[in-house]
């Protein structure tokens, strides 16, 4: 049927837009045809369509990626958002088959109140699964149960040829670990079987421990990491001295069968899970990163983050509370679009990865450099890691922090200049960076970095799967092409 | 009103894409326009199919999207008594249907950009149902409200939304009609528009005095309403 001229759109057409694409963190953009297939047919229609015009072609889902990695500037944009069926999801194993654009919103609300919740969660919800296992995400448990990829247990990727290859562990495994972490260039996922975890209860129990510098942080990390399901630390950047890397520790652990005193169905219910969307009812929440705009310079995050510092050591004597999935993995969507808060120039987030050996003596530095450069992160997040089978994987078996830097039209040259020395330390101590967060890394830095073998093959991979480099971002030009030439 | 509007926007040094049905006038357009360059596209608005694609050439030919005005619209002269399904249909085709699928193209592309304004000749026709021409106020009603709705979407994305709603501007579409009240000229009118855009106004009444008598309008109880013919 044709409505108002528009003719009924063959089952392979695909419907496309003209959008402005934007990195997460707002420091980047470029305008691209969207494509926005709803089916694995259309998604070969939009390689054909992109080949015929020559161009290249960028996987992007919610577009959650900090950097530029979901990013392709003067090609096309295929939009995976619009393949967001959940296919089926089997309530005595919880293993759910998907749609590679249903998001981890979509993943835990179908699974929590059948019991389940995913088994890795970013600290945002709404990432697609494509996007979760191209970047191959991490949550506050990385040190339990591994990355995402590690609860995948097979998909489907649509290579540039139009072939559509069936992946697991055991079925093209090579691809398989290669594409999870790919960073979405050897191919468009697009449907993915994923495995959740059997829960007793819709609630957590967090405890909170502040850790006076660092060096406690960590030793408090290990000391809880055979028994604790979720630790998490959050620093105060603008600590000095013996207070170097102060900071809060959330130590989160499931509850077992029986513990829950509640209803368990209420529970596991969306409407106790859900992030209110109002303050008090009323005033809608997504306005409120218009009050945090006027703390996002030095002397407001030094006070934001010093009066969590104390208010945490309060927290910290306190005994262990209740609280929810949602509100304890999903931090970063307490406040829609606080972003927005650093204004139009962004943020970017440098996040290295960096040995046991290590990381105490590098994160100092990092902090102790950009504390004395004046350029100081407004948030720092603290993580343990192990390591993953996966063939670029940023992991070194040891831990991350998190820094955020705002950006403005005025500090962005100091901004990257910094980041490049602080790149220098990262890599002299052997660390890695992770694609779903950089912007600032170069291709000498990418062949430090990566195992020299890691590296050749996934190039290998990516000249036989994609021979013309129909799959492109801005982040493979910046990163990889030019390793391509040699 | 489109064809002054892209010449007065050229003439202010803006570049500007015109579109319309007949390649004519728009090729007479682009060859006089002032200062700022004109390019020009025949399209037909009820052509929705072609809408996407066509958006992307403008948008790559200038290099962005600044401002969108969207004032085709057509008014067929519908008797008193007449019913006329066809009439209707392409009334709500040109007016509702082809303004829709340009707003949702180029609302997508400034909410993703996160700057622009858009822009809507309505009318003081769609404040109420008259009884001249059912579908011409059914069609610019609803397009009143859909660009009330874009406003509401997209201010959060610093995207503004203008309605305009003219009263009588001697045009072609107003041409041979009698008892026009308070006629005013496309020159007029288009001052007044684009002031209202510089302003950022929400909705504006062109000329201001409209407003007064819609709000009359508007409070006239349907038992007297009926009654009234005009």
């Amino acid at each position: 049927m044709s409505v108002f001229g528009f003719p009924a759109r063959e089952a392979d057409q695909v419907r496309t837009s003209y959008q402005s694409i934007e990195a997460w963190g707002m420091t980047h953009r470029a305008d691209a045809r969207v494509f926005h297939p709803t089916h694995v047919d259309q998604v070969r229609t939009a390689l054909a369509a992109t080949r015929k015009d020559g161009v290249s072609i960028g996987p992007r889902g919610t577009g959650c990626s900090y950097g530029d990695a979901s990013v392709n500037g003067g090609g096309h944009t295929m939009d995976i958002t619009g393949m967001n069926r959940i296919l089926s999801f089997d309530d005595e194993t919880g293993v759910a088959d998907c749609e590679a654009g249903v998001t981890i919103e979509g993943l835990w609300k179908h699974a929590l109140p059948r019991g389940y919740w995913p088994t890795v969660v970013s600290g945002t919800m709404f990432p697609t699964l494509a996007g979760t296992m191209g970047a191959n995400i991490h949550g506050k448990n990385n040190f339990r149960v591994g990355t995402i990829g590690d609860s995948i247990l097979e998909f489907d990727i649509v290579t540039p040829d139009g072939e559509l290859h069936t992946c697991s562990r055991e079925a093209n495994s090579e691809l398989f670990h290669a594409a999870i972490g790919g960073f979405g260039l050897l191919g468009i996922f697009t449907r993915v079987k994923i495995g959740t975890k059997k829960v007793h209860s819709g609630n957590l129990e967090v405890s909170a421990y502040a850790t006076a510098n660092l060096r406690e942080m960590m030793q408090y990390f290990e000391a809880h990491k055979a028994t604790s399901d979720y630790l998490v630390g959050w620093i105060d950047c603008f600590g000095k001295g013996k207070m170097l890397g102060r900071g809060l520790v959330h130590d989160a652990r499931y509850l077992q069968p029986g513990e829950e005193e509640g209803d368990l169905a209420e529970s596991f219910s969306l409407g106790y899970q859900e992030l209110p969307a109002n303050i008090m009812g009323l005033f809608p929440k997504g306005e409120l990163w218009h009050a945090l705009k006027y703390f996002t310079n030095d002397s407001g995050m030094r006070l934001i983050n010093g009066t969590k510092f104390v208010s945490g050591l309060f927290e910290a004597n306190s005994p262990p509370v209740r609280q929810s999935h949602a509100a304890f993995a999903f931090l970063l969507d307490y406040v829609p679009n606080w972003k927005r808060a650093y204004g139009d120039g962004g943020l970017i987030q440098y996040q290295p990865f960096v040995p046991e050996e290590t990381a105490h003596d590098v994160y100092s530095e990092c902090l102790k450099w950009s504390q004395k450069k004046g350029i100081v992160p407004y948030l720092g997040v603290f993580k343990r890691h192990i390591h993953d089978p996966f063939l670029m994987t940023y992991s070194t078996g040891g831990w991350s922090m998190a820094m955020d830097f705002k950006v403005t039209a005025s500090n962005r040259d100091e901004v990257w200049e910094h980041a490049k020395e602080l790149t220098e330390i990262v890599l002299e101590g052997g660390g890695r960076f992770y694609f779903a967060k950089d912007l600032v890394i170069g291709p000498g830095d990418a062949k430090r970095m990566f195992p020299a073998e890691n590296l050749a093959k996934f190039l290998e991979l990516k000249r036989s799967h994609d021979p013309e480099c129909l799959l492109q971002t801005d982040m493979w030009r910046r990163v990889f092409e030019p390793l391509t030439r040699g | 009103m489109g064809e002054e509007l892209v010449r007065r926007l050229a003439a202010d040094g803006w570049s500007v894409a015109a579109l319309a049905r007949r390649e004519g006038p728009l090729l007479e357009l682009k060859a006089n326009a002032t200062r700022g360059a004109v390019h020009v596209h025949a399209h037909d608005v009820t052509d929705t199919a072609a809408i996407a694609p066509l958006f992307e050439t403008i948008v790559r030919e200038m290099g962005g999207i600044d401002l969108f005005i969207f004032a085709a619209g057509v008014m067929p002269e519908v008797g008193a008594e007449e019913y006329n399904t066809e009439k209707d249909f392409l009334q709500f085709a040109v007016n509702l249907g082809g303004f829709v699928a340009w707003a949702n193209e180029v609302a997508l592309y400034m909410q993703s950009a996160r700057a622009g304004t858009i822009v809507g000749i309505s009318s003081i026709a769609g404040d109420r149902g008259r009884k001249p021409n059912p579908a011409y106020h059914t069609s610019k009603a609803a397009m009143s409200t859909f660009l009330e709705s874009l406003r509401n979407r997209l201010s959060a994305y610093d995207v503004h939304v203008c309605t305009i709603k003219p009263g009588t501007v001697l045009t072609p579409m107003t041409e041979g009609l009698e008892g026009l009240k308070w006629p005013i000229s496309v020159e007029a009118a288009v001052s007044d528009i684009l002031r209202a855009i510089e302003k950022k106004k929400n909705t504006a009444y062109v000329p201001f005095r409209w407003q007064l008598v819609s709000l009359v309008i508007q409070h006239i109880p349907s038992m007297v309403f009926r009654k009234l013919n005009f």
